[in-house]
Protein backbone atom coordinates (compact mmCIF):
# COMPACT_ATOMS: atom_id res chain seq x y z
CA UNK A 1 0.00 0.00 0.00
CA UNK A 2 2.96 2.39 1.20
CA UNK A 3 4.47 1.77 -2.58
CA UNK A 4 1.46 3.47 -4.23
CA UNK A 5 2.41 6.77 -2.43
CA UNK A 6 6.03 6.46 -2.59
CA UNK A 7 6.17 5.34 -6.12
CA UNK A 8 5.49 8.67 -7.36
CA UNK A 9 8.23 10.42 -5.41
CA UNK A 10 10.86 9.21 -6.29
CA UNK A 11 10.56 11.52 -9.90
CA UNK A 12 11.31 15.02 -8.84
CA UNK A 13 8.41 16.63 -11.28
CA UNK A 14 6.15 14.61 -9.57
CA UNK A 15 7.13 15.63 -6.46
CA UNK A 16 6.35 19.40 -7.34
CA UNK A 17 3.17 18.40 -9.26
CA UNK A 18 1.95 16.69 -6.01
CA UNK A 19 2.49 20.46 -4.90
CA UNK A 20 1.14 22.65 -7.08
CA UNK A 21 -1.97 20.11 -7.21
CA UNK A 22 -2.63 20.34 -3.64
CA UNK A 23 -2.05 23.94 -3.68
CA UNK A 24 -4.12 24.83 -6.78
CA UNK A 25 -6.96 22.85 -5.10
CA UNK A 26 -6.83 24.62 -2.57
CA UNK A 27 -6.25 27.80 -3.79
CA UNK A 28 -9.66 27.66 -6.52
CA UNK A 29 -11.60 25.98 -3.68
CA UNK A 30 -11.04 29.07 -1.22
CA UNK A 31 -11.86 31.76 -3.68
CA UNK A 32 -14.83 29.38 -5.13
CA UNK A 33 -16.74 30.24 -2.31
CA UNK A 34 -16.86 34.12 -3.18
CA UNK A 35 -17.13 32.81 -6.85
CA UNK A 36 -20.16 30.83 -6.13
CA UNK A 37 -21.99 33.10 -3.78
CA UNK A 38 -21.85 35.65 -5.72
CA UNK A 39 -23.68 33.66 -8.53
CA UNK A 40 -20.62 34.12 -11.29
CA UNK A 41 -19.76 30.27 -11.38
CA UNK A 42 -19.31 30.86 -14.65
CA UNK A 43 -16.42 33.18 -14.88
CA UNK A 44 -13.97 30.49 -14.08
CA UNK A 45 -14.46 28.72 -17.48
CA UNK A 46 -14.26 31.98 -18.80
CA UNK A 47 -11.49 33.76 -17.23
CA UNK A 48 -9.77 30.13 -17.95
CA UNK A 49 -10.60 30.78 -21.68
CA UNK A 50 -9.51 34.35 -21.95
CA UNK A 51 -6.33 33.46 -20.28
CA UNK A 52 -5.85 30.98 -22.90
CA UNK A 53 -5.95 33.77 -25.49
CA UNK A 54 -2.88 35.92 -23.71
CA UNK A 55 -1.05 32.38 -23.06
CA UNK A 56 -1.25 31.70 -27.29
CA UNK A 57 -0.34 35.30 -27.41
CA UNK A 58 2.72 34.39 -25.35
CA UNK A 59 3.55 31.50 -26.59
CA UNK A 60 3.74 32.97 -30.20
CA UNK A 61 6.12 36.09 -29.21
CA UNK A 62 7.86 34.52 -26.38
CA UNK A 63 6.68 36.44 -24.00
CA UNK A 64 6.48 35.43 -19.92
CA UNK A 65 3.45 33.45 -19.61
CA UNK A 66 2.63 34.88 -16.21
CA UNK A 67 3.20 38.44 -16.79
CA UNK A 68 1.16 38.21 -20.49
CA UNK A 69 -1.31 35.75 -19.70
CA UNK A 70 -1.61 37.90 -16.31
CA UNK A 71 -2.34 41.06 -17.65
CA UNK A 72 -5.07 39.64 -20.62
CA UNK A 73 -6.81 37.79 -17.75
CA UNK A 74 -6.72 40.72 -15.73
CA UNK A 75 -8.06 43.16 -18.12
CA UNK A 76 -10.41 40.73 -19.01
CA UNK A 77 -11.96 39.82 -15.65
CA UNK A 78 -11.98 43.91 -14.99
CA UNK A 79 -13.79 44.45 -18.30
CA UNK A 80 -16.23 41.58 -17.30
CA UNK A 81 -16.73 43.05 -14.03
CA UNK A 82 -17.06 47.08 -14.93
CA UNK A 83 -19.48 45.70 -17.50
CA UNK A 84 -21.60 43.96 -15.06
CA UNK A 85 -21.80 46.72 -12.35
CA UNK A 86 -23.03 48.73 -14.67
CA UNK A 87 -25.94 46.82 -15.39
CA UNK A 88 -25.16 47.12 -19.27
CA UNK A 89 -25.89 42.85 -19.39
CA UNK A 90 -26.22 40.28 -17.56
CA UNK A 91 -22.68 38.76 -15.93
CA UNK A 92 -23.15 35.80 -17.43
CA UNK A 93 -23.64 37.43 -21.16
CA UNK A 94 -20.46 40.04 -20.58
CA UNK A 95 -18.86 36.79 -19.56
CA UNK A 96 -19.58 34.95 -22.74
CA UNK A 97 -18.76 37.78 -25.01
CA UNK A 98 -15.34 39.07 -23.69
CA UNK A 99 -13.79 35.41 -23.05
CA UNK A 100 -14.87 33.64 -26.04
CA UNK A 101 -13.75 36.10 -28.08
CA UNK A 102 -10.06 36.01 -26.09
CA UNK A 103 -10.16 32.48 -26.73
CA UNK A 104 -11.11 32.58 -30.31
CA UNK A 105 -8.27 34.42 -30.65
CA UNK A 106 -5.89 31.73 -29.28
CA UNK A 107 -7.46 29.20 -31.32
CA UNK A 108 -6.55 31.54 -34.49
CA UNK A 109 -3.08 31.97 -33.37
CA UNK A 110 -3.12 28.27 -32.67
CA UNK A 111 -3.63 27.89 -36.92
CA UNK A 112 -1.15 30.44 -37.76
CA UNK A 113 1.15 29.33 -35.58
CA UNK A 114 2.29 25.32 -35.64
CA UNK A 115 5.22 25.80 -33.51
CA UNK A 116 2.77 27.29 -30.56
CA UNK A 117 0.31 24.20 -30.40
CA UNK A 118 2.07 21.79 -28.13
CA UNK A 119 2.36 24.23 -25.54
CA UNK A 120 -0.56 25.63 -25.84
CA UNK A 121 -2.89 21.83 -26.06
CA UNK A 122 -0.92 21.03 -22.45
CA UNK A 123 -2.76 24.48 -20.78
CA UNK A 124 -6.09 23.50 -22.24
CA UNK A 125 -5.92 19.53 -20.85
CA UNK A 126 -3.66 20.17 -17.84
CA UNK A 127 -0.35 18.52 -18.17
CA UNK A 128 2.03 17.59 -15.03
CA UNK A 129 5.46 17.38 -17.29
CA UNK A 130 6.42 20.47 -17.30
CA UNK A 131 5.93 21.29 -13.71
CA UNK A 132 9.16 23.24 -12.30
CA UNK A 133 10.33 24.42 -9.04
CA UNK A 134 9.66 27.55 -10.38
CA UNK A 135 5.57 26.95 -10.50
CA UNK A 136 6.18 25.58 -7.33
CA UNK A 137 7.27 28.65 -5.50
CA UNK A 138 4.72 30.76 -7.86
CA UNK A 139 2.08 29.07 -6.72
CA UNK A 140 2.81 28.73 -3.29
CA UNK A 141 3.43 32.44 -2.77
CA UNK A 142 -0.15 32.81 -4.91
CA UNK A 143 -1.81 31.25 -2.17
CA UNK A 144 0.12 32.97 0.93
CA UNK A 145 -0.76 36.44 -0.81
CA UNK A 146 -4.77 34.78 -1.26
CA UNK A 147 -4.92 34.01 2.68
CA UNK A 148 -3.39 37.33 3.60
CA UNK A 149 -5.84 39.14 1.13
CA UNK A 150 -8.83 37.61 2.67
CA UNK A 151 -7.98 37.61 6.17
CA UNK A 152 -7.21 41.10 5.73
CA UNK A 153 -10.43 42.09 3.87
CA UNK A 154 -12.80 39.41 5.22
CA UNK A 155 -15.22 41.58 6.41
CA UNK A 156 -15.38 43.91 3.22
CA UNK A 157 -15.50 40.41 0.90
CA UNK A 158 -18.39 39.15 3.20
CA UNK A 159 -20.33 42.42 3.10
CA UNK A 160 -19.96 42.81 -0.51
CA UNK A 161 -20.47 38.77 -1.56
CA UNK A 162 -23.78 39.07 0.73
CA UNK A 163 -25.01 42.65 -0.50
CA UNK A 164 -23.18 44.71 -1.89
CA UNK A 165 -25.64 47.79 -2.16
CA UNK A 166 -25.60 48.05 1.15
CA UNK A 167 -22.43 47.76 1.63
CA UNK A 168 -21.14 50.75 -0.41
CA UNK A 169 -23.96 52.54 1.33
CA UNK A 170 -22.08 51.41 4.52
CA UNK A 171 -18.88 53.17 3.40
CA UNK A 172 -17.27 50.10 1.25
CA UNK A 173 -16.11 50.17 -1.69
CA UNK A 174 -17.07 47.81 -3.31
CA UNK A 175 -15.80 48.21 -7.00
CA UNK A 176 -12.42 48.07 -5.11
CA UNK A 177 -13.31 45.00 -3.39
CA UNK A 178 -14.57 43.37 -7.05
CA UNK A 179 -11.09 44.33 -8.68
CA UNK A 180 -9.13 43.15 -5.76
CA UNK A 181 -11.26 39.18 -5.95
CA UNK A 182 -10.57 39.54 -10.05
CA UNK A 183 -7.09 40.32 -9.15
CA UNK A 184 -6.75 36.70 -6.81
CA UNK A 185 -8.88 35.00 -9.07
CA UNK A 186 -6.61 35.56 -12.47
CA UNK A 187 -3.78 34.93 -10.08
CA UNK A 188 -5.22 31.74 -8.78
CA UNK A 189 -6.13 30.26 -12.38
CA UNK A 190 -2.81 31.09 -13.99
CA UNK A 191 -0.81 29.20 -11.36
CA UNK A 192 -3.59 26.50 -11.51
CA UNK A 193 -3.59 26.50 -15.16
CA UNK A 194 -0.83 24.48 -16.00
CA UNK A 195 -1.98 21.16 -13.84
CA UNK A 196 -5.99 21.73 -14.04
CA UNK A 197 -6.11 22.99 -17.74
CA UNK A 198 -8.14 25.91 -18.93
CA UNK A 199 -11.21 23.71 -19.62
CA UNK A 200 -11.22 21.61 -16.03
CA UNK A 201 -10.43 24.80 -14.11
CA UNK A 202 -13.83 25.91 -13.37
CA UNK A 203 -14.73 22.61 -11.99
CA UNK A 204 -11.97 22.97 -9.42
CA UNK A 205 -13.48 26.46 -8.62
CA UNK A 206 -17.48 25.59 -8.46
CA UNK A 207 -17.35 22.07 -7.00
CA UNK A 208 -15.45 22.45 -3.28
CA UNK A 209 -17.52 25.51 -2.66
CA UNK A 210 -20.68 23.53 -3.10
CA UNK A 211 -19.72 20.60 -1.09
CA UNK A 212 -19.17 23.17 1.29
CA UNK A 213 -22.17 24.72 1.21
CA UNK A 214 -24.16 21.43 1.82
CA UNK A 215 -21.91 20.89 4.87
CA UNK A 216 -22.06 24.13 6.72
CA UNK A 217 -24.48 27.32 7.29
CA UNK A 218 -21.26 29.70 8.41
CA UNK A 219 -19.38 31.88 5.88
CA UNK A 220 -16.07 31.31 7.74
CA UNK A 221 -16.66 27.46 7.91
CA UNK A 222 -17.31 27.06 4.11
CA UNK A 223 -13.83 28.79 3.48
CA UNK A 224 -12.42 26.15 5.33
CA UNK A 225 -13.93 22.88 4.55
CA UNK A 226 -13.83 24.12 0.60
CA UNK A 227 -10.32 25.21 0.57
CA UNK A 228 -9.75 21.48 1.90
CA UNK A 229 -11.84 19.70 -0.04
CA UNK A 230 -10.10 21.62 -3.15
CA UNK A 231 -6.69 21.01 -1.51
CA UNK A 232 -7.20 16.94 -0.75
CA UNK A 233 -8.91 16.50 -4.10
CA UNK A 234 -5.75 18.23 -5.22
CA UNK A 235 -3.56 15.40 -3.99
CA UNK A 236 -5.45 12.62 -4.51
CA UNK A 237 -6.14 13.55 -7.95
CA UNK A 238 -2.52 13.86 -8.71
CA UNK A 239 -2.00 10.63 -7.13
CA UNK A 240 -4.38 9.12 -9.19
CA UNK A 241 -2.80 10.95 -12.47
CA UNK A 242 0.15 9.08 -12.18
CA UNK A 243 -0.90 5.37 -11.48
CA UNK A 244 -3.69 5.62 -14.18
CA UNK A 245 -1.58 7.82 -16.20
CA UNK A 246 -4.32 10.29 -17.53
CA UNK A 247 -4.08 14.16 -17.34
CA UNK A 248 -4.08 15.82 -13.60
CA UNK A 249 -6.85 17.90 -14.52
CA UNK A 250 -9.12 15.07 -15.41
CA UNK A 251 -8.38 13.34 -12.63
CA UNK A 252 -8.57 16.30 -9.72
CA UNK A 253 -11.83 17.15 -11.35
CA UNK A 254 -13.30 13.10 -10.89
CA UNK A 255 -11.92 13.44 -7.40
CA UNK A 256 -13.82 16.73 -6.57
CA UNK A 257 -17.61 15.02 -8.09
CA UNK A 258 -17.01 11.80 -6.08
CA UNK A 259 -17.04 13.97 -2.81
CA UNK A 260 -19.89 15.52 -4.44
CA UNK A 261 -21.72 12.09 -5.18
CA UNK A 262 -20.79 10.88 -1.76
CA UNK A 263 -21.85 14.19 0.20
CA UNK A 264 -25.32 14.34 -1.56
CA UNK A 265 -25.77 10.48 -1.13
CA UNK A 266 -25.50 11.33 2.79
CA UNK A 267 -27.16 14.83 3.21
CA UNK A 268 -30.21 14.29 0.28
CA UNK A 269 -31.16 17.16 -2.14
CA UNK A 270 -32.64 19.82 0.13
CA UNK A 271 -28.48 20.69 1.10
CA UNK A 272 -28.40 21.10 -2.75
CA UNK A 273 -31.05 23.26 -3.14
CA UNK A 274 -29.30 25.50 -0.20
CA UNK A 275 -26.06 25.30 -2.06
CA UNK A 276 -27.47 25.93 -5.38
CA UNK A 277 -30.58 28.03 -4.80
CA UNK A 278 -33.08 28.02 -7.64
CA UNK A 279 -34.63 31.45 -8.56
CA UNK A 280 -37.46 31.16 -5.92
CA UNK A 281 -34.68 31.61 -2.85
CA UNK A 282 -32.80 34.19 -3.84
CA UNK A 283 -33.06 37.56 -5.91
CA UNK A 284 -35.82 39.28 -5.74
CA UNK A 285 -37.79 36.45 -6.41
CA UNK A 286 -40.66 34.90 -3.65
CA UNK A 287 -39.23 33.73 -0.62
CA UNK A 288 -40.72 30.35 0.86
CA UNK A 289 -39.13 30.98 3.67
CA UNK A 290 -41.35 34.84 4.55
CA UNK A 291 -44.52 33.61 4.34
CA UNK A 292 -44.05 30.27 6.53
CA UNK A 293 -43.11 31.39 9.85
CA UNK A 294 -42.43 29.28 12.33
CA UNK B 1 -42.34 69.41 8.21
CA UNK B 2 -40.65 71.86 10.59
CA UNK B 3 -38.52 71.27 13.67
CA UNK B 4 -36.90 74.03 16.07
CA UNK B 5 -33.86 72.02 16.17
CA UNK B 6 -31.11 71.92 13.23
CA UNK B 7 -33.01 69.26 10.83
CA UNK B 8 -31.00 65.84 10.36
CA UNK B 9 -31.46 66.57 6.14
CA UNK B 10 -32.38 69.48 4.21
CA UNK B 11 -33.54 68.45 0.56
CA UNK B 12 -33.72 71.81 -1.67
CA UNK B 13 -34.77 71.68 -5.52
CA UNK B 14 -33.35 67.85 -6.06
CA UNK B 15 -33.31 66.63 -9.49
CA UNK B 16 -31.93 63.22 -10.20
CA UNK B 17 -31.34 61.73 -13.75
CA UNK B 18 -31.17 58.26 -14.54
CA UNK B 19 -29.18 57.55 -18.66
CA UNK B 20 -31.15 60.81 -19.75
CA UNK B 21 -34.18 60.90 -18.12
CA UNK B 22 -35.51 62.62 -15.14
CA UNK B 23 -36.55 60.47 -12.13
CA UNK B 24 -36.69 63.31 -9.68
CA UNK B 25 -37.59 66.67 -10.22
CA UNK B 26 -37.64 70.15 -7.89
CA UNK B 27 -37.87 67.93 -4.64
CA UNK B 28 -38.11 70.08 -1.75
CA UNK B 29 -38.10 68.04 1.74
CA UNK B 30 -37.37 68.09 5.51
CA UNK B 31 -35.88 65.41 7.37
CA UNK B 32 -35.93 66.38 11.25
CA UNK B 33 -35.15 64.84 14.39
CA UNK B 34 -37.95 61.94 15.45
CA UNK B 35 -40.14 62.43 11.78
CA UNK B 36 -41.31 58.94 10.74
CA UNK B 37 -42.23 59.58 7.02
CA UNK B 38 -43.50 57.16 4.43
CA UNK B 39 -43.23 57.95 0.93
CA UNK B 40 -45.41 56.41 -1.54
CA UNK B 41 -45.92 56.42 -5.38
CA UNK B 42 -46.35 53.86 -7.87
CA UNK B 43 -43.51 51.66 -9.58
CA UNK B 44 -40.96 54.08 -11.31
CA UNK B 45 -42.05 57.13 -9.67
CA UNK B 46 -38.18 57.92 -7.95
CA UNK B 47 -38.94 56.51 -4.25
CA UNK B 48 -36.12 54.33 -4.02
CA UNK B 49 -33.97 57.14 -6.06
CA UNK B 50 -34.70 59.70 -3.43
CA UNK B 51 -34.01 56.99 -0.50
CA UNK B 52 -30.57 56.84 -2.08
CA UNK B 53 -29.53 60.41 -2.40
CA UNK B 54 -30.75 60.93 1.42
CA UNK B 55 -27.89 58.00 1.85
CA UNK B 56 -25.65 59.37 -0.65
CA UNK B 57 -25.22 56.82 -2.55
CA UNK B 58 -27.07 58.68 -5.87
CA UNK B 59 -25.78 62.08 -6.84
CA UNK B 60 -28.06 64.81 -7.43
CA UNK B 61 -27.85 66.63 -11.04
CA UNK B 62 -29.59 69.57 -9.47
CA UNK B 63 -30.40 71.11 -6.07
CA UNK B 64 -28.89 69.94 -2.31
CA UNK B 65 -28.43 67.44 0.42
CA UNK B 66 -26.94 69.09 3.45
CA UNK B 67 -26.95 66.68 6.21
CA UNK B 68 -26.44 67.19 9.68
CA UNK B 69 -22.17 66.91 10.60
CA UNK B 70 -22.04 63.42 11.85
CA UNK B 71 -25.30 62.70 11.46
CA UNK B 72 -25.59 58.10 11.34
CA UNK B 73 -27.36 56.45 8.96
CA UNK B 74 -28.83 53.15 9.18
CA UNK B 75 -30.30 51.88 6.08
CA UNK B 76 -32.49 48.20 5.34
CA UNK B 77 -32.66 47.42 1.92
CA UNK B 78 -35.91 45.30 0.65
CA UNK B 79 -35.34 42.12 2.12
CA UNK B 80 -36.71 40.59 -1.16
CA UNK B 81 -33.34 40.84 -2.81
CA UNK B 82 -31.54 39.38 0.06
CA UNK B 83 -30.10 35.99 -0.51
CA UNK B 84 -32.00 33.87 1.72
CA UNK B 85 -29.54 30.79 0.89
CA UNK B 86 -26.39 32.84 2.03
CA UNK B 87 -24.17 31.01 4.85
CA UNK B 88 -24.38 33.39 7.46
CA UNK B 89 -26.08 33.58 11.08
CA UNK B 90 -27.87 36.30 12.21
CA UNK B 91 -25.25 37.42 14.29
CA UNK B 92 -23.00 37.48 11.41
CA UNK B 93 -25.24 39.73 9.71
CA UNK B 94 -25.63 42.20 11.96
CA UNK B 95 -21.70 42.67 12.34
CA UNK B 96 -21.92 43.46 8.54
CA UNK B 97 -22.36 46.85 9.77
CA UNK B 98 -18.69 46.82 11.26
CA UNK B 99 -16.84 46.13 7.48
CA UNK B 100 -14.11 48.95 8.41
CA UNK B 101 -11.78 46.15 10.56
CA UNK B 102 -8.84 45.13 8.47
CA UNK B 103 -6.51 42.27 9.31
CA UNK B 104 -8.72 40.60 12.18
CA UNK B 105 -11.93 39.31 10.79
CA UNK B 106 -12.98 37.69 13.79
CA UNK B 107 -15.47 40.10 16.30
CA UNK B 108 -14.06 41.91 19.06
CA UNK B 109 -15.72 41.30 22.93
CA UNK B 110 -17.06 44.86 22.44
CA UNK B 111 -18.22 44.01 19.08
CA UNK B 112 -20.04 40.62 20.93
CA UNK B 113 -21.41 42.81 23.45
CA UNK B 114 -23.03 45.38 20.93
CA UNK B 115 -24.39 42.58 19.08
CA UNK B 116 -25.98 40.90 22.02
CA UNK B 117 -27.53 44.15 23.15
CA UNK B 118 -28.56 44.89 19.40
CA UNK B 119 -30.20 41.93 19.27
CA UNK B 120 -32.02 42.55 23.05
CA UNK B 121 -33.38 45.58 21.94
CA UNK B 122 -34.95 44.26 18.70
CA UNK B 123 -36.24 41.06 20.91
CA UNK B 124 -34.14 38.16 18.62
CA UNK B 125 -31.60 37.74 21.64
CA UNK B 126 -31.97 34.01 21.42
CA UNK B 127 -31.64 34.01 17.49
CA UNK B 128 -27.99 34.94 17.19
CA UNK B 129 -26.55 31.67 16.37
CA UNK B 130 -29.02 30.38 13.95
CA UNK B 131 -29.09 30.73 9.78
CA UNK B 132 -31.57 33.62 8.56
CA UNK B 133 -33.74 31.24 6.12
CA UNK B 134 -34.84 29.33 9.62
CA UNK B 135 -36.49 33.03 10.85
CA UNK B 136 -39.72 34.12 10.19
CA UNK B 137 -40.54 37.04 8.30
CA UNK B 138 -40.67 39.27 10.82
CA UNK B 139 -37.99 38.16 12.52
CA UNK B 140 -35.81 38.05 9.24
CA UNK B 141 -36.60 42.03 8.97
CA UNK B 142 -35.71 42.51 12.40
CA UNK B 143 -32.09 41.04 11.66
CA UNK B 144 -31.76 43.98 9.04
CA UNK B 145 -33.11 46.58 11.03
CA UNK B 146 -30.63 45.46 13.79
CA UNK B 147 -27.44 45.53 11.31
CA UNK B 148 -29.01 48.96 10.50
CA UNK B 149 -29.27 49.93 14.20
CA UNK B 150 -25.44 48.94 15.34
CA UNK B 151 -24.44 52.51 14.44
CA UNK B 152 -26.26 53.78 16.64
CA UNK B 153 -28.09 55.55 14.23
CA UNK B 154 -30.31 58.81 14.36
CA UNK B 155 -32.25 58.16 10.97
CA UNK B 156 -33.38 54.99 9.75
CA UNK B 157 -34.09 54.41 6.00
CA UNK B 158 -36.16 51.75 4.83
CA UNK B 159 -36.88 50.62 1.07
CA UNK B 160 -40.02 48.79 1.45
CA UNK B 161 -40.25 46.73 4.58
CA UNK B 162 -43.46 45.09 4.19
CA UNK B 163 -43.12 44.39 0.24
CA UNK B 164 -44.17 41.11 0.27
CA UNK B 165 -44.81 39.65 3.58
CA UNK B 166 -47.58 38.61 5.11
CA UNK B 167 -50.48 40.13 7.37
CA UNK B 168 -48.78 39.20 10.79
CA UNK B 169 -45.53 40.14 9.53
CA UNK B 170 -46.51 43.86 8.54
CA UNK B 171 -48.33 44.34 12.24
CA UNK B 172 -45.00 43.51 13.79
CA UNK B 173 -42.51 45.73 11.68
CA UNK B 174 -44.85 48.58 11.96
CA UNK B 175 -45.17 48.13 15.54
CA UNK B 176 -41.52 47.43 15.84
CA UNK B 177 -40.70 50.92 13.74
CA UNK B 178 -43.64 52.78 16.17
CA UNK B 179 -41.19 51.86 19.17
CA UNK B 180 -37.94 52.56 17.40
CA UNK B 181 -39.62 56.11 16.88
CA UNK B 182 -41.48 56.72 19.94
CA UNK B 183 -37.51 56.02 21.56
CA UNK B 184 -36.71 58.92 19.39
CA UNK B 185 -35.21 57.38 15.78
CA UNK B 186 -36.19 58.97 12.65
CA UNK B 187 -37.90 56.74 10.18
CA UNK B 188 -38.13 57.22 6.60
CA UNK B 189 -39.82 54.47 4.85
CA UNK B 190 -40.79 53.62 1.14
CA UNK B 191 -44.07 51.96 0.66
CA UNK B 192 -46.47 50.34 -1.96
CA UNK B 193 -49.21 49.71 1.31
CA UNK B 194 -51.66 52.97 1.36
CA UNK B 195 -54.16 51.15 3.86
CA UNK B 196 -51.72 48.99 5.48
CA UNK B 197 -48.40 50.99 6.53
CA UNK B 198 -48.88 54.43 4.71
CA UNK B 199 -52.13 55.44 6.47
CA UNK B 200 -51.02 54.71 9.85
CA UNK B 201 -48.11 56.91 9.43
CA UNK B 202 -48.19 60.76 11.30
CA UNK B 203 -46.64 62.17 7.61
CA UNK B 204 -47.03 61.16 3.87
CA UNK B 205 -44.82 61.97 0.87
CA UNK B 206 -46.61 61.47 -2.49
CA UNK B 207 -44.71 61.09 -5.23
CA UNK B 208 -44.52 60.60 -9.25
CA UNK B 209 -41.03 62.39 -10.21
CA UNK B 210 -41.99 65.69 -7.94
CA UNK B 211 -44.04 65.41 -4.54
CA UNK B 212 -47.38 65.65 -5.39
CA UNK B 213 -48.84 66.13 -1.76
CA UNK B 214 -46.65 66.08 1.99
CA UNK B 215 -49.03 65.90 4.71
CA UNK B 216 -50.59 63.68 7.33
CA UNK B 217 -52.24 60.69 6.06
CA UNK B 218 -55.69 62.81 6.24
CA UNK B 219 -54.18 65.38 4.17
CA UNK B 220 -53.16 63.53 1.11
CA UNK B 221 -54.52 60.80 1.19
CA UNK B 222 -57.58 62.54 -1.12
CA UNK B 223 -58.73 61.27 -4.49
CA UNK B 224 -57.09 64.92 -5.79
CA UNK B 225 -53.26 63.87 -4.82
CA UNK B 226 -54.07 60.04 -5.47
CA UNK B 227 -54.79 60.88 -9.19
CA UNK B 228 -52.49 62.90 -9.17
CA UNK B 229 -49.76 60.32 -8.01
CA UNK B 230 -50.75 57.31 -9.60
CA UNK B 231 -53.00 58.25 -12.21
CA UNK B 232 -55.85 56.58 -11.70
CA UNK B 233 -59.09 57.10 -10.14
CA UNK B 234 -59.52 56.32 -6.53
CA UNK B 235 -61.90 56.96 -3.80
CA UNK B 236 -60.88 57.48 -0.20
CA UNK B 237 -63.48 56.25 2.48
CA UNK B 238 -62.92 56.19 6.37
CA UNK B 239 -62.70 53.83 8.62
CA UNK B 240 -61.67 53.82 12.90
CA UNK B 241 -61.09 57.44 11.99
CA UNK B 242 -58.24 56.69 9.43
CA UNK B 243 -58.22 56.97 5.62
CA UNK B 244 -58.82 53.87 3.47
CA UNK B 245 -58.11 54.16 -0.35
CA UNK B 246 -60.50 51.78 -2.43
CA UNK B 247 -60.56 51.61 -6.27
CA UNK B 248 -62.81 54.05 -7.97
CA UNK B 249 -66.88 52.54 -8.00
CA UNK B 250 -67.75 51.66 -11.61
CA UNK B 251 -63.84 51.56 -12.80
CA UNK B 252 -64.00 48.23 -12.84
CA UNK B 253 -67.53 47.57 -14.37
CA UNK B 254 -66.12 47.00 -18.02
CA UNK B 255 -64.16 43.97 -16.09
CA UNK B 256 -66.75 42.74 -14.19
CA UNK B 257 -69.02 42.72 -17.45
CA UNK B 258 -66.40 41.13 -19.31
CA UNK B 259 -66.43 38.27 -16.74
CA UNK B 260 -70.13 37.83 -16.30
CA UNK B 261 -70.82 37.46 -20.16
CA UNK B 262 -67.91 35.31 -19.59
Amino acid sequence: MMHVLTDPLHYGFIRHALVVCTFAGGLCGLLGVFVTLKGMSYIGHGLSHAIFGGAAICAAIGLNFFIGAGIWGLASGLSISRVTRRKLIASDAAIGVITTASFAFGIALLGLYSRVKQSIEATVFGSVLGVSVADMMIIICVTAATIVVVVAFYRKLLFTTFDAEVAEVSGVRTDRIDALLMLLLCGAILTSMKVLGVTLIAAALVIPPVVARMLTNTFSRMLWISSGIGAVSGLVGMYLSYHLDISSGATIVLVNFAVFAVVFATTGPKRLQRAVPGPSTTGAGFSPSRQSAP
Amino acid sequence: MTTLVEPLITVTALSCRYDGETVLAGIHLIVGAGDFTGIVGPSGSGKTTLLKALLGSVAPNAGTITRRPGLRIGYVPQVETINWSFPVTVSDVVLMARPQRLLAPWPTRAEKAEVTHTLERLGIAALGHRHIRELSGGQQQRVFIARAMLGSPQLLIMDEPTSGVDVRTRHEVVHLLAELNASGLAVILSTHDLNGIASHLPHLVCLNRTIQGAGSPRDVLTPDVLQRTYGAPMDVLEHAGMPIVVDRAGDWADVIELRRRA
